[in-house]
């Protein structure tokens, strides 16, 4: 029994951190901004992306470093471009921006690759197949978890014990206060975004080291996982964006191993209802007072 | 020459002028006060010193400095700090936290410590909570944070908007002690209040605001004893 369902826990581990890496982003820029930042996936195809290319001229010590800050300089720019200009524009403005960005990225993306799925190249220490009790799995589904909860352990550290953290939790709930305290908000708006799309570019490197083709609509699929993982865990809440992403990785995989593979999305979207309706401010989210 | 000095000030959101036009001056260490009814323009003159707000004309000047067109950080560090309506204490930062935010834009680390403990020798009771954060403060309590958090800014000037508004009688007498401590440390401060009676006994000058414009000033003493004054803003009747 054990042994049939060790890699599916295995996976189920490995893709919920993937996932929790992009779903940092979602909560991070949500916890500041009030804002569905629907874009993100796409930016986590494009990290896949510029992968692709650079690799194919590069060694991969030097396109690793080079994704992450191209996907950074993506972000930066996505929000500098598309959101700062909104600021004090009404929410669903800046949402349908959000929108519109993200047809825009997979559209550009359609264009500019032909369409076709490209093969993702295999990163050194991370591609290579390891045994582990019956199963045998690349050595990244072992190091996701690793790798992202010390991630996620430095973010929060960040959060709570720097004075950036300070002003990023000053500005989540009070723009105009924080901005009496000498705070430039745009400054701690744009670190939000680059710290969360250096996540989704660390994220896209372990998940297509799993799942080698990337399309110019792949990150669809996860960026929307990773945003039900957040509303889950509590959008707003880091820890809390890690633990939903992953049980929802783990569930996905239980599913699979159960036979009803064909079922393993719907789960996923089933749980965001069954939350929504149940605990709309999920595991860890922010109690909403409404203080007179 | 006064410390704060603002010059035929007009503001206006979406249309509608909030001010028409004001000018008034502070003067180096007063407390200077202006008050009126709700929606005379008071707290838009403050949002509009401290640089949340753009006026449309007039200038205003800081130590003879024109810092009209100066953002919201640099007025700051140039001295003018503000002790918000509200109080709008970050909630969900220790009260600590609070007071080193307050200091955000200084590098003199060991006078940023020295202040620290200025603040809580002034607000014993913010010592006592240091930990805590500052959403389960009292709204005195916050009150006295959000006063600390603006001195965290060294500031030349602190404004105030609406202090009082929302606390205990004894809280509020409270607010104006600290207002006076202030002073006496050399502080200038530049007050908002409904509370006219408190604000005009607390005031060395004060001017009096109505939709958007400054009708009358004087020394807190001369606007007591104004009969306009008492109708409008005092509730005594001068008809027995």
């Amino acid at each position: 029994m054990f042994n049939t369902l060790l890699p599916y826990l295995l996976a189920g581990i490995s893709v919920g951190g993937q996932y929790a890496l992009i779903a940092v982003g979602y909560t991070l820029v949500y916890g500041i901004l009030r804002l569905i930042n629907f874009a993100h996936g796409d930016i986590f195809t494009a990290a896949g992306f510029f992968m692709v290319y650079l690799a194919a001229s590069l060694p991969v010590g030097i396109s690793v470093p080079l994704v992450i800050i191209l996907t950074v300089i993506l972000g930066f720019t996505v929000e500098r471009v598309a959101y700062k200009p909104l600021r004090t524009a009404p929410r669903m403005s800046i949402m349908i921006s959000a929108i519109g960005v993200s047809y825009l990225l997979q559209n550009l993306m359609w264009y500019l690759t032909g369409g076709l799925a490209k093969q993702y190249p295999g990163l050194p220490g991370l591609s290579e197949t390891v045994q582990i009790g019956s199963a045998s799995t690349k050595i990244v589904t072992i190091a996701t978890p690793f790798l992202t909860i010390g991630l996620v352990i430095a973010l929060v550290l960040l959060i709570n014990h720097t004075k950036i953290g300070m002003a990023m939790r000053a500005v989540s709930v009070d723009f105009e206060t924080a901005q009496l305290m000498g705070i430039k908000i745009n400054n701690v708006i744009s670190v939000t975004f680059v710290i969360g799309s250096a996540m989704a570019a660390i994220g896209s490197m372990l998940y297509f080291t799993n799942y080698t083709a990337v399309t110019p609509t792949i990150g669809a699929m996860p960026g929307l996982k990773a945003f039900v993982a957040a509303v889950f865990g509590g959008i707003g809440s880091i820890p809390g964006a890690m633990i939903g992403a992953l049980i929802i990785g783990i569930s996905e995989n239980l599913i699979k191993a159960a036979g009803w593979t064909a079922f393993s999305d719907a789960f996923t979207f089933a749980l965001l209802i069954v939350v929504l309706l149940f605990r709309p401010t999920g595991l860890f989210g922010e109690k909403t007072t409404d203080k007179v | 020459m006064s410390l704060l000095k603002v010059t035929d000030l007009v503001v206006s959101y979406g249309g509608i002028e909030a001010l028409k036009g004001i000018s008034f001056e502070v003067e180096q260490g007063q407390i200077v006060t202006l008050i009126g009814a709700n929606g005379a323009g008071k707290s838009t003159t403050l949002r509009t010193i401290s640089g949340l707000v753009k006026g449309r004309e007039g200038r205003i000047y800081f130590e003879g400095r024109d810092i009209t067109d100066y953002g919201t950080q640099k007025i700051v560090e140039t001295g003018i700090a503000m002790v918000p309506e509200g109080r709008r204490v970050f909630a969900n930062l220790t009260v600590l936290e609070n007071l080193r935010i307050g200091a955000y834009l200084r590098k003199d680390r060991d006078v940023i410590e020295e202040d620290i403990q200025y603040v809580y020798e002034l607000f014993p009771r913010l010592k006592e909570r240091s930990w805590q954060l500052a959403g389960t403060l009292s709204g005195g309590e916050q009150q006295m944070l959000a006063v600390g958090r603006a001195m965290m800014t060294r500031p030349k000037l602190i404004m105030m908007d609406e202090p009082s508004l929302g606390l205990a009688p004894l809280v509020v007498k409270d607010i104006f002690r600290i207002i006076q401590t202030l002073k006496d440390t050399g502080m200038t401060v530049l007050l908002i209040e409904q509370n006219a009676n408190a604000a005009l006994h607390a005031c060395d000058y004060a001017y009096v605001m109505e939709t958007g414009r400054i009708t009358m000033s004087g020394t807190g003493e001369e606007l007591l004893s104004s009969e306009a004054i008492q109708e409008a803003y005092l509730g005594k009747s001068s008809k027995k």
